[in-house]
């Protein structure tokens, strides 16, 4: 098991340096610049720009700086944010994307597992139905539809919770936020257990339980969950890689200082820095739920289990 | 029993004593919506409005303007010009306090100067004080930066030698680049020097916290000379860039202030409190240039047709609900030291009258219906609004001339790049904002030598004489003359079809106190108050 993480980890480090390696060069690819703005710079100004961040250096000598750099930690400076660097603002908006998706990937996956269960065990009756509409809506629904509808409902009509900001990181403020980024995925979880849950149930051991004369609930709970959260638990490491780094949308709709915005803005921006900071955090996060889901599917399913 | 009551009634009594002293302790807090998070908080370094409004709050230049956009002296309480314009003396306020407490001094001044002007600084705009001697040549390499026309006569007086009269140079000053830092805690911080608890400031307010994304607050700076005259005593900035998040969160009642809004929200606010809506024409033009190198594009008859075939009118009130207003000019107007600006022959007409004129000016161009084939490509950035009036423009000259128009969008970056490098286009959009309310900063775009901003690189040698004339006339009504003279030129030959002017939208809660709606959208919070 041990050997079996130590092996991972050190899969990882390829990966990294070659997801580093294809964003570098594509992101130089696009036309413009951090510097190039509505608001342009006089020539003389962008020399001493591109100069003052090595900018004017051959791409190949920029790329293995940048390596170099990123191996001991140092990221770079922000283009664009310039009082900070790179480390210093993931550093500071990494923590509320975190918490803010942790409660978002908790509600999904408990409100999905419940639901889910709930409908494959009334398969086919009006509350499977119902629950399965609610959730494809869930999905098809878009959060920048969702987010603003919850919040002219609960903040501007009925003035139960604010309209946004993270405040002092309490309850009222984050309902919202997490229940938008939560919804999606809520829907997906149900989705996947429902089916599998329907399958297991029509399992062979599930019938020889049943004909032992277990209650419904040890059958359901202890036999037929157990096969049936495995599509469910594959889910988890991408869903939780992207809910943990942050949602741009979300964050945008409800202000909150996460890094979810750093994609996008650095991206539109040209801050080369940012995007490998936010591409390298993405990959990270991956590798790490890939890894603990795989130790999680052994757990569920000595077939796979690791020795 | 008896004794728990009685502690209980004590308690109560000492709750509504403390409520009801309240509101006299009670700080007076604004909540100010920037849209946008600043992106650096040092001066040499800020580029954009919602930055220059956090910056201005923080320290303060010789000259600043009041509430109504009018230049007043700030750091500077006093100057005087020499007789040939290129000497000013500027003698510092006495009382002009850091922060921390310590005086302003004029080396303070020269300091950030020579800062903002050393090319390892990398300022992007630097070039706003080159009218001050050597702070080109300084800028671009090779001149130490102690050249720099700047002395300190003694603490508190500062002496400004400029390359040439600069009837705008007191305008400039003005500008966040001129603001001072603290020379002490430059030296001490490096560029921590903005981080909060570091920053040392001399204006009427004082960092107090950051968290990006999230809040900027200022607290009221005591040692700051007009400190008894400053009402508030917090400003939290919130940099929310998503424009309807802001306005759902004034709503809400969480934000006094609101800069920039979806122009689509304009009536629904209004009705339902048109006193919270202000639009003040900015000093800002939003402009088509046309490629003058590349054909059909080189001939004035067709840039002034497909000009005089654009319904202003239509764009401004039908796409952007009013707040823009229709413009014939290079030059916005409500420039106190421009006036009226030179328009073209056309702009009297009626928009009927337009089109038939601009047929036949086609028409003997030889393009369009019955002639050459008229190919027109728009280029402009990515943005809804943007795409609007482009497909609204290609839809008039398709009508008008039965031209054959494609759209082409590029993101904001590239789209810039493009033009800067002076790549071939037909027809772009463009935007310019004044640095400084002055007409020269818009006349300029067009100057044959300006090979990064005159986009379709027009060349003009009287247009171009008429500028340089421009800047060494020294008396402001010769010098506006010259100016309108200048513009006509342009006016008459099209290179840049001049289309809308903006509007600065704001959103201020009615409890807003000393607002003053000003078309240099200058805002210090010193002069506001909430009730």
């Amino acid at each position: 098991m041990f050997q079996f993480v130590l092996r991972r980890l050190a899969s990882a480090v390829p990966t990294l340096f070659i997801v580093v390696t294809i964003s570098f060069f594509l992101m130089r690819f696009a036309p413009g610049g951090p510097f190039n703005l509505e608001r342009p710079l006089p020539p003389a100004t962008m020399e001493n720009l591109m100069k003052a961040y090595h900018l004017d250096q051959p791409l190949w000598n920029q790329y293995l700086q940048y390596l170099k750099n990123a191996v001991t930690g140092d990221f770079g400076p922000s283009y664009i944010y310039k009082d900070n660097t790179i480390a210093e603002l993931i550093g500071k908006g990494l923590p509320y994307s975190v918490q803010l998706g942790t409660y978002a990937l908790l509600l999904a996956l408990i409100g999905g597992v419940i639901v889910g269960t709930l409908a494959a065990l009334r398969q086919n009756s009006f509350l499977d139905f119902l629950v399965m509409s609610v959730a494809t809506t869930g999905v098809t629904v878009p959060n920048f539809v969702v987010g603003p509808i919850l919040t002219l409902i609960f903040a501007l009509m009925l003035s139960w919770v604010p309209a946004g900001g993270w405040g002092d990181g309490s309850l009222k403020f984050l309902i919202l936020p997490v229940i938008t980024l939560a919804l999606p995925q809520l829907a997906v979880f149900a989705r996947l257990t429902r089916g599998s849950m329907i399958e297991a149930l029509h399992a062979d051991h599930i019938r020889t339980a049943r004909a032992y004369g277990l209650p419904q609930r040890a059958v359901v709970i202890t036999h037929a969950m157990r096969g049936a959260l495995l599509p469910v638990v594959s889910y988890l490491a991408p869903c939780a890689a992207a809910l943990l780094t942050g949602s741009a949308v979300v964050e945008s709709i409800f202000t909150i200082p996460g890094v979810g915005r750093y994609f996008v803005l650095g991206a539109i921006n040209r801050d080369y820095t940012l995007v490998m900071g936010t591409v390298v955090l993405v990959a990270i996060f991956v590798i790490v739920f890939n890894l603990v889901v795989d130790i999680l599917y052994g757990l569920l399913d000595p077939r796979v289990r690791h020795d | 029993m008896t004794f728990m009551k009685l502690n209980l009634r004590a308690a109560l009594l000492l709750g509504s004593l403390m409520i009801g002293a309240s509101p006299a302790l009670a700080e007076m807090v604004l909540h100010r919506g920037n849209s946008g998070e600043p992106q650096t908080l040092d001066q040499s370094q800020t580029s954009i409005d919602i930055e220059a409004f956090i910056v201005k709050d923080l320290y303060e230049g010789l000259t600043i303007y009041d509430a109504n956009g009018k230049i007043v002296p700030g750091a500077a309480e006093s100057w005087t010009v020499s007789d040939d314009g290129t000497v000013y003396t500027f003698k510092i306020r006495a009382d002009a306090k850091w922060s921390d407490g310590s005086p302003v001094t004029a080396e303070d001044f020269v300091f950030s100067m020579r800062r903002v002007e050393d090319p390892k600084t990398a300022a992007g705009y630097a070039n706003i004080l080159y009218p001050i001697k050597n702070a080109e040549k300084i800028n671009k390499g090779g001149m130490p930066v102690d050249q720099l026309g700047m002395k300190a006569v003694d603490e508190k007086t500062l002496e400004i030698t400029l390359e040439r009269p600069t009837p705008f140079f007191i305008e400039l000053l003005s500008h966040q680049t001129a603001l001072p830092i603290n020379k002490a805690s430059f030296e001490k911080n490096g560029a921590d020097f903005v981080k909060p608890g570091k920053l040392v400031g001399n204006g009427a307010f004082k960092l107090a916290e950051h968290v990006p994304n999230d809040h900027l607050t200022v607290v009221k700076n005591e040692n700051y000379w007009d400190a008894a005259n400053v009402k508030l005593d917090k400003v939290i900035f919130y940099p929310i860039d998503d424009q309807a998040a802001n306005v759902r969160r004034y709503e809400a009642g969480e934000l006094d202030l609101v800069y920039n809004f979806s122009s689509d929200q304009i009536d629904r606010l209004r009705a339902s409190n048109p006193k919270q809506v202000h639009v003040t024409p900015a000093a800002a033009t939003y402009y088509y240039p046309f490629d003058t190198r590349t054909e059909p594009f080189n001939d004035v008859r067709v840039r002034q047709a497909l000009s005089m075939a654009v319904d202003r009118d239509f764009l401004a009130k039908d796409i952007y609900n009013g707040t823009k207003l229709p413009v014939y000019s290079m030059v916005p107007p409500g420039l106190e030291t421009y006036g009226e600006p030179a328009k073209p022959d056309f702009a009297g007409m009626s928009q009927l009258d337009r089109e038939d004129k601009a047929v036949a000016l086609m028409k003997e161009a030889g393009y369009g219906e019955g002639g050459k084939p008229l190919n027109i490509e728009i280029r402009y950035n990515t943005n809804p609004n943007h795409e609007r009036v482009a497909t609204a423009v290609a839809d008039m000259w398709k009508k008008t001339f039965g031209a054959n128009v494609t759209l082409m969008n590029l993101d904001i970056s590239s789209h810039y790049a493009y033009l800067q490098e002076g790549g071939k286009f037909n027809v772009a959009r463009a935007g310019w904002t004044a640095d400084y309310a002055d007409a020269e900063n818009f006349l300029n775009l067009s100057v044959s030598s300006n090979k990064t901003f005159n986009y379709g690189h027009y060349e003009n040698p009287e247009f171009d004489a008429l500028m340089k004339k421009s800047y060494e006339e020294r008396d402001p009504a010769a010098r506006s003359k010259t100016l309108h003279e200048a513009e006509a030129l342009i006016m008459r030959d099209q290179p840049i079809a001049p289309l809308m002017n903006d509007a600065n939208l704001w959103l201020v809660a009615d409890k807003v106190k000393g607002w003053g709606d000003n078309a240099n959208n200058e805002h210090l919070s010193k002069y506001l108050s909430v009730e």
